[in-house]
């Protein structure tokens, strides 16, 4: 493996990490922070897929000058959309099922059939396809053996920036400040008067939010289709689970160090046998430590 | 839309709601009717492949009751969903040939699902026809199949890039028995014809990160790659190779998995330029063709393309129809028989299921794809090419039914 190889290996496992950790930020949200797991999480992330084809097709239409920026108009859209969907979940199914793990799974999973068969019914069974903006189409030339391409740089930084954006959120804000105190400790919350019904639809919006996101900058790398958001489920429980159940930090850290290990084994095996290695290894290391790499120390886990 | 016609719409519309309830007494004192099975995938993974398919063939039966049915009869499809599931398919197959009676089956996508409805037609000696391109190595006397062999699609596609675009082959597929024994007969097929093997890949269906796959490729340094990912992959496949600064005139794709549905799934600027191998295009040349595209689209929407499995889906049910006829029997083992002796032109060209493994005879082709997603095509056999299901790369059987069945190579 010569040097070029090499790098664009370890620029490799970034932006898959980068990928993951997009995926997972919504996830380790809803399911680190409120406990709650949500099955319906991938189908969020294709509605945002789909704001981004439906903001794609409009521009297209009514201002074909612009299309190439519709996809940078589409991201805040696609958070509203599947923010909403998220409010709309937590207020008719979630808000009934606190502290029940296993029915919200039931239900959310019911959720994301109902979804799916939404999505077939609106945009048709077949994929839809988001078209890269011209701007990001082709590939950085940093050596005659290297090339980065512009789109996985910009998923890097907007998963960077994304990453940003909830720190600031949760540990800089007033709401970030109420979401924390209710996720540690939900009765002292409310004794001090953190209106804690609000606050749990709030957190729940904002993780299908970041979902959106995530699906509509995927919609620049996959397919987007009713069925897409099957694909993605898995990964994402994987990174929060590994990362460590109750902390945001805990998901970028597991997105990076899987994201890393699967480019690796990937080319010194297979595709195939790169998964088997990553789910052996995290198997291995749920049992040494079960709480993943950051361990949460709350309570209210328990 | 004028008000007379709304109000027209709206009480066509309240009739057909109507209907149902009395259409099987009043179809029963004026004309026969009989059943056949529409068994496809409505719901999960594979009904992206499979609605279109099972549209094309619902097209076929109102074609077919519009002239007036087929042997006097009025052709009633029961339509059922396999769910993407393979135990559901057997279980559905079943219930069709037991439950409603059905005189034969169209249907299946996947070979796992062929494979689990094979052993309940030979059981109840129903028909299925089988309307997808696949991987050979099956002999069965209730089976048609229409889809290609590897002889008509995967072994020409091999030959034409070793003659046209280099030697050196990189293989990726999807990680299950189609792509297997695909590259197994393209390994075969190099060693014979003088072809060298830079690689080879499988990934996981469902897989999206193909960036580590590209840099394996280009260290490998292929002169093509020959694809039979299957499915979403596709998609994430596609896009990354363009994302990587890879073009069709560096490395061109030859897939044997993508047609017209797919590529506008994929977004057809992304597979511009690249290549895939079947026997039927949307753009096939021929007035029939033409007729039957106007038909599709008018049926389901102008935005709608049609591809080869959807065509060999509508071809199946008229295929049936006529051996009906020839038969003057809608019994299964006759209509098999008289299957045989039809020659019949469909939007591909002429076509004809050979009696000794009940495969189609047809052309094979090579279309290159275009900027608007459809394909415009740089090589055909000339002639259609008798089926082969069982490779000579790989197997020492054949399958001739004149002669019993499967047997050793002579």
């Amino acid at each position: 493996m010569d040097g070029a190889i090499f790098v664009s290996q370890l620029f490799n496992g970034l932006s898959s990490a980068s990928i993951l950790l997009l995926m997972a930020l919504g996830l380790a949200i809803i399911f680190g922070l409120m406990g709650v797991i949500n099955m319906a999480h991938g189908e969020i992330m294709t509605a945002g897929a789909y704001t981004a084809y439906i903001v794609e097709g409009a521009v297209t239409h009514w201002a074909p000058a612009l299309s190439t920026y519709a996809f940078l108009a589409a991201l805040p859209l696609s958070f509203l959309v599947a923010a909403v969907l998220g409010l709309i979940v937590e207020l008719t199914v979630i808000r009934h099922l606190y502290g029940r793990p296993l029915e919200t799974l039931l239900a959310t999973w019911g959720v994301s059939l109902i979804m799916q068969q939404g999505f077939r019914s609106i945009f048709g069974s077949n994929n839809v396809s988001v078209t890269t903006p011209t701007w990001l189409r082709s590939a950085w030339h940093v050596t005659t053996n290297l090339d980065l391409p512009y789109v996985r740089i910009f998923i890097l930084v907007f998963a960077a920036v994304v990453v940003g954006g909830v720190f600031a959120y949760l540990y800089r804000t007033r709401s970030g400040l109420e979401i924390r105190a209710v996720m540690q400790n939900r009765d002292m919350a409310a004794c001090l008067g953190v209106a804690t019904r609000k606050i749990d639809a709030l957190t729940f919006a904002l993780g299908c939010g970041l979902a959106g996101l995530a699906g509509c900058a995927l919609a620049l790398i996959g397919p987007i289709g009713p069925t897409t958001g099957q694909a993605y489920i898995v990964d994402s429980f994987m990174v929060v689970v590994t990362g460590g159940v109750g902390k945001v930090i805990g998901a970028v850290v597991g997105a990076f160090a899987i994201g890393e290990l699967q480019s690796t084994f990937e080319f010194f095996t297979s595709a195939t046998a790169g998964k088997v290695l990553i789910f052996v290894l995290i198997i291995i290391f749920l049992n040494i430590r079960p709480a993943g790499i950051f361990p949460s120390r709350s309570r209210s886990l328990d | 839309m004028k008000r007379r016609d709304f109000m027209k719409g709206a009480l066509m519309g309240a009739a057909g709601a109507v209907l149902p309830l009395v259409g099987g007494v009043a179809a029963a004192s004026k004309t026969r009717s009989i059943r056949v099975g529409v068994l496809h995938s409505l719901t999960g993974t594979m009904a992206i492949s499979e609605i279109p398919v099972k549209n094309a063939e619902l097209m076929a039966i109102e074609e077919l009751n519009a002239k007036g049915g087929v042997l006097g009869h009025h052709i009633e499809p029961v339509v059922v969903d396999g769910e993407s599931n393979w135990p559901i398919f057997a279980e559905k197959a079943r219930q069709l040939i037991a439950g409603d009676h059905v005189a034969t089956i169209f249907g299946c996508w996947t070979s796992a699902s062929r494979k689990a409805v094979k052993p309940v037609v030979e059981q109840y000696d129903n028909l299925l026809w089988y309307p997808v391109q696949y991987e050979g190595n099956e002999c069965s006397k209730n089976i048609i199949y229409s889809g290609a062999c590897p002889n008509q699609q995967i072994e020409p596609a091999v030959t034409w890039l070793l003659k046209n675009k280099g030697k050196r082959f990189f293989l990726l597929g999807s990680d299950y028995v189609f792509p297997r024994t695909a590259n197994a007969i393209i390994k075969g097929q190099l060693h014979a014809e003088g072809g060298t093997l830079a690689g080879v890949e499988y990934v996981p269906l469902g897989h999206m990160e193909f960036e580590t796959v590209i840099n394996r490729m280009r260290e490998a340094r292929p002169d093509v790659v020959f694809s039979t990912l299957n499915g979403d992959s596709n998609v994430a496949f596609y896009k990354q190779f363009a994302a990587a600064g890879l073009t069709p005139a560096k490395l061109p794709i030859m897939a044997v998995s993508i047609a017209e549905v797919e590529v506008q799934g994929i977004g057809p600027s992304y597979c511009e330029g690249h290549y895939a191998a079947w026997n039927y295009f949307e753009t096939t040349k021929g007035h029939l063709n033409e007729a039957f595209v106007a038909t599709y689209k008018k049926r389901f929407g102008h935005t709608q393309v049609v591809d080869d499995p959807i065509e060999h889906g509508y071809v199946n049910v008229h295929l049936w129809a006529k051996a009906v006829e020839r038969a003057r029997s809608f019994h299964p083992m006759a209509v098999r028989k008289a299957a045989f002796s039809i020659r019949m032109d469909a939007p591909q060209g002429e076509v004809q299921i050979s009696s000794e493994n009940q495969n189609m005879s047809q052309v094979a082709r090579i279309g290159e794809i275009q900027a608007n997603g459809m394909f415009k095509e740089v090589w055909n056999s000339g002639k259609s090419l008798a089926p082969k299901p069982y490779s000579r790369y790989i197997s020492n059987f054949v399958c001739d039914w004149n002669k019993g069945g499967l047997l050793k190579r002579a």
